[in-house]
C-alpha cells in the first residue's frame, strides 16, 4: 500500500489519490481515478497506457494545464512538499517553466508559425528569467546549441515552418529547458517522428537529463521507448495505474493482467513469427467506468471480485507494486497473508 | 520461374510542384521502383515520412497515373482502361479507419458498395449473403449491419474497411499503414486478422508501415525505401539480422525494442541530419549525405539493387 507517512524523505514531487475530471455535456467523465507515485531527482518515470489511460492528463494536472472543463477534483499533487493545487495562477506562473516543465507531442502545433524561433524562445526566457535583450538572445543560442541545433544564430531568425518534425522537438526541448527545471514532462514526445528521428530525440533527452541532473516524466504508449528510457514504469488503464516497478519488473515479471496482456499483443523480439496473442474486446469507455477492476471487462481471469471492488495494490517486491485481485488470491492460496 | 502476381517494373511517380510563378519542379515521389508478389505472400515496404512508400501501394491501384514504368497482375499490365476490372482483383485498406468510411452510410452498404460496383449478386438476398459472411470474417457481428461508421471503435472500424477490400474477393491487397491509428491492444487483433485471412483466402499482402516490429512480424520479405528508391529488399529475417544498406542498419537500430535488457545493451547507430527535401535529392545515392561511409562514387551514381545471396537486394557501392 502507498504510505503517506511524512518521516519518510521528501520527494521532489508527490502525487497523492490524484483525481481529475472532465465536466462534459455526456456528464463527468473520471478521466483519472486514485493515482499516487512520488518522483525523486535524476530519476526518469515512464507512465505507459493505451489513449483514455489518464496518462496525458495526469502529466496535465501536474502542469495546472487542463483544458477548461477538466478540474483536480481530488487528491494533492506536492512539488517539495507544499501542494500546488492550492496555488493561485500567479503562484503557478512562477512554477511552470521554472520547477516543471513540459514537451507535447506534436510539435508542428506547439510553435506559433507567425513568429520567428528566436523571438518565441527568447519570450520564454524573459518571462522566466531576469535575463533581458542581448542576454536573453545569448542564453537562446546557447540553448539551442544544447539541444544540438547547428548555426542557432541563424536558426533563431528562422519561423518554424522552415523546420523539420526533429528540429522543432529540439526547439521545443530548448524552450523546456530555458530556466533549467527540476523535472521536464514529456508527453509522447517522438510519437510524431520517424524512427531515426526518433532515436536522435530520444538520446537528447537522455543525455540533457544526466548533463542537467533533472527528473523526466515520460508518458507514452511505445512500449519499446518505455524499455529504453525509463528507471521506473507506471502502467495504467482507465485512469488507474495497474502496475508500477522497475523496467526489468514491468517487463519479465509482470503481475497484471493487463501488463502482462499488452506485452504478448507486441511481436516477441526472441521469435518474430510467434503469433501475437491480442487483449479480447475494446478499450474502456471512460464514460462508463465499471465499479470494479477497470480491466475486468477484458480480462481473461476476471473473477467475481474484480466486477465489484477495485483491487488493492500490494508488494510484490520492494521494486514492484501491483494492483490485481490474481495477486492477492495467490497470496491467500500461498499463505502469505 | 512462375508468374508473380504482382510485378512492378521501373515504376516512377513524379509530382509537379510549382516552384515559382512560371517554374514548375517534379518532386520524384518514386523513382525506378522494381519488385514482385508472388500469390499469398506479404512483402513488407518500409521507411520513413516522405520516402514515397505509400505512393508505391497507390500508383499499383492506379489511385494516381504513374509517371512511367508498368505494373503487371498476373502477367497483365495494369493500364488505365482495364483497371475498372482490375480491381476486382487489387484492394486497399487506408491508414485512417475514421476518415476511409461514409459517416452518412451503414456498415452494409459500406460493404456492399464494391460488390454494387462490380455486379457480383443477382439478387438483394445474395448481396445480404454475402455481406454477413464478409462481416463474420473480421469478426464483426451481423447486428452490426444497420449501424453507422460512427458508432464503431477504431479496431472495429478497420474490421469494416477489410471487410469492404474483401468484398470482391481480391488476390491482392495493399494495405497502407492500417494498423498505426490503433492502440496496441487491438493492433494485434487485426494483425492476428490479417494473418487469419491470408491462410484462409490466399491473398497476397503489400504492407505499408512503419512499425518495423510489426512489418517483421507480418512479413515474408521486406523493401526499405528511402526518398523514393528501395534500397535494400529480401527475407524478413535477413532484412532485420543482418542488413547490409547502412540506412537500413541505422534504421534497424533505431527502433525501439520492448525488452529494456536487450535494448539497452545493443550498439545503437544514430543517424545525424534530416532527410533531405525531395525537391533537391542529391545526386547519386540519396542517402549519401547521411550515409558513414559515402565515397566519391556515391555522389556521382545512383548504385543498382544487386543480389547478395538468396534473393537479398542492396542498393550500395561501399557495403
Amino acid at each position: 500500500m502507498e504510505s503517506t507517512n511524512t518521516f519518510e524523505k521528501q520527494h521532489l514531487l508527490s502525487v497523492q489519490d490524484l483525481h481529475t475530471s472532465f465536466f462534459t455535456d455526456s456528464g463527468e467523465v473520471h478521466a483519472v481515478n486514485g493515482v499516487s507515485f512520488n518522483l525523486d531527482e535524476g530519476e526518469i518515470l515512464g507512465i505507459v497506457g493505451e489513449s483514455g489511460s489518464g496518462k496525458s492528463v495526469t502529466a496535465y494536472s501536474i502542469m495546472q494545464i487542463l483544458a477548461s472543463t477538466g478540474k483536480v477534483v481530488g487528491g494533492k499533487i506536492l512539488y517539495k512538499g507544499d501542494d500546488l493545487t492550492k496555488w493561485n495562477e500567479s503562484k503557478l506562473d512562477k512554477f511552470r517553466g521554472k520547477c516543471v516543465s513540459i514537451i507535447f507531442q506534436d510539435p508542428m502545433t506547439s510553435l506559433n508559425p507567425v513568429f520567428t524561433i528566436g523571438n518565441q524562445l527568447i519570450e520564454a526566457i524573459t518571462l522566466h528569467t531576469d535575463k533581458r535583450g542581448a542576454e536573453a538572445k545569448a542564453r537562446a543560442i546557447e540553448l539551442l546549441s544544447l539541444v544540438g541545433i547547428n548555426e542557432p544564430e541563424r536558426r533563431l531568425k528562422q519561423y518554424p515552418h522552415e523546420h523539420s518534425g526533429g528540429m522543432r522537438q529540439r526547439v521545443m526541448i530548448a524552450m523546456a529547458l530555458a530556466c533549467e527545471p527540476d523535472i521536464l514532462i514529456a508527453d509522447e514526445p517522438t510519437t510524431a517522428l520517424d524512427v531515426t528521428i526518433q532515436a536522435q530525440i530520444l538520446e537528447l533527452i537522455q543525455s540533457l537529463q544526466k548533463k542537467l541532473g533533472m527528473a523526466v516524466i515520460l508518458v507514452t504508449h511505445d512500449l519499446g521507448v518505455i524499455a529504453e528510457m525509463c528507471d521506473n514504469i507506471i502502467v495504467m488503464y482507465g485512469g488507474r495505474i495497474c502496475e508500477r516497478g522497475t523496467a526489468s519488473e514491468i517487463f519479465y515479471n509482470p503481475k497484471h493482467e493487463y501488463t502482462k496482456g499488452l506485452l504478448r499483443s507486441i511481436p516477441n523480439v526472441k521469435d518474430m513469427k510467434q503469433r501475437l496473442v491480442p487483449i479480447s474486446g475494446t478499450p474502456i469507455n471512460i464514460l462508463n467506468l465499471p465499479k470494479g477492476c477497470p480491466f475486468c471487462a477484458r480480462c481473461e481471469n476476471c473473477m467475481k471480485i474484480c466486477l465489484q471492488e477495485p483491487p488493492l495494490e500490494i508488494d510484490i517486491n520492494e521494486n514492484h507494486k501491483a494492483s490485481c485481485w490474481m495477486n492477492i488470491k495467490a497470496a491467500f492460496e500461498g499463505g502469505c497473508v | 520461374m512462375s508468374t508473380p502476381l504482382i510485378d512492378v517494373r521501373n515504376l516512377k511517380q513524379y509530382f509537379p510542384v510549382k516552384t515559382g510563378l512560371f517554374k514548375t519542379e517534379f518532386l520524384k515521389a518514386v523513382d525506378d521502383v522494381s519488385f514482385s508478389i508472388n500469390e499469398g505472400e506479404t512483402l513488407g515496404l518500409v521507411g520513413e515520412s516522405g520516402c514515397g512508400k505509400t505512393t508505391v501501394g497507390r500508383s499499383i491501384l492506379r489511385l494516381y497515373e504513374p509517371t512511367a514504368g508498368e505494373v503487371l497482375y498476373d502477367g497483365v499490365p495494369v493500364t488505365a482502361k482495364n483497371i475498372g476490372r482490375m480491381r476486382q482483383n487489387m484492394q486497399m485498406v487506408f491508414q485512417d479507419p475514421y476518415s476511409s468510411l461514409d459517416p452518412r452510410m451503414t456498415v452494409e452498404d459500406i460493404i456492399g458498395e464494391p460488390l454494387d460496383v462490380h455486379k457480383l449478386y443477382e439478387n438483394r438476398a445474395e448481396r445480404r449473403e454475402k455481406i454477413l459472411t464478409l462481416m463474420d470474417y473480421v469478426g464483426l457481428n451481423a447486428e452490426h449491419a444497420t449501424r453507422y461508421a460512427h458508432e464503431f471503435s477504431g479496431g472495429q472500424r478497420q474490421r469494416i474497411g477489410i471487410a469492404r477490400a474483401l468484398a470482391v474477393n481480391p488476390k491482392f491487397i495493399v494495405c497502407d499503414e492500417p494498423v498505426s491509428a490503433l492502440d496496441v491492444s487491438i493492433q494485434a487483433q487485426v494483425i492476428n486478422m490479417f494473418e487469419d485471412l491470408q491462410v484462409k483466402l490466399g491473398v497476397a499482402y503489400l504492407f505499408i508501415a512503419h512499425d518495423l516490429l510489426v512489418v517483421h512480424h507480418i512479413s515474408q520479405r521486406i523493401a526499405v525505401m528511402y526518398l523514393g528508391k528501395i534500397v535494400e529488399m529480401g527475407k524478413a529475417d535477413d532484412v532485420n539480422y543482418t542488413s547490409i544498406h547502412p540506412y537500413t542498419q541505422s534504421l534497424m537500430s533505431a527502433v525501439p525494442i520492448p525488452d529494456p535488457d536487450y535494448t539497452r545493451q545493443r550498439h545503437r547507430i544514430v543517424l545525424q541530419g534530416d532527410v533531405p527535401s525531395p525537391l533537391h535529392m542529391p545526386t547519386g545515392c540519396p542517402f549519401r549525405t547521411r550515409c558513414r561511409y559515402a565515397c566519391e562514387q556515391c555522389a556521382q551514381e545512383m548504385p543498382p539493387l544487386t543480389d547478395r545471396g538468396g534473393g537479398h537486394m542492396v542498393a550500395c557501392w561501399v557495403k
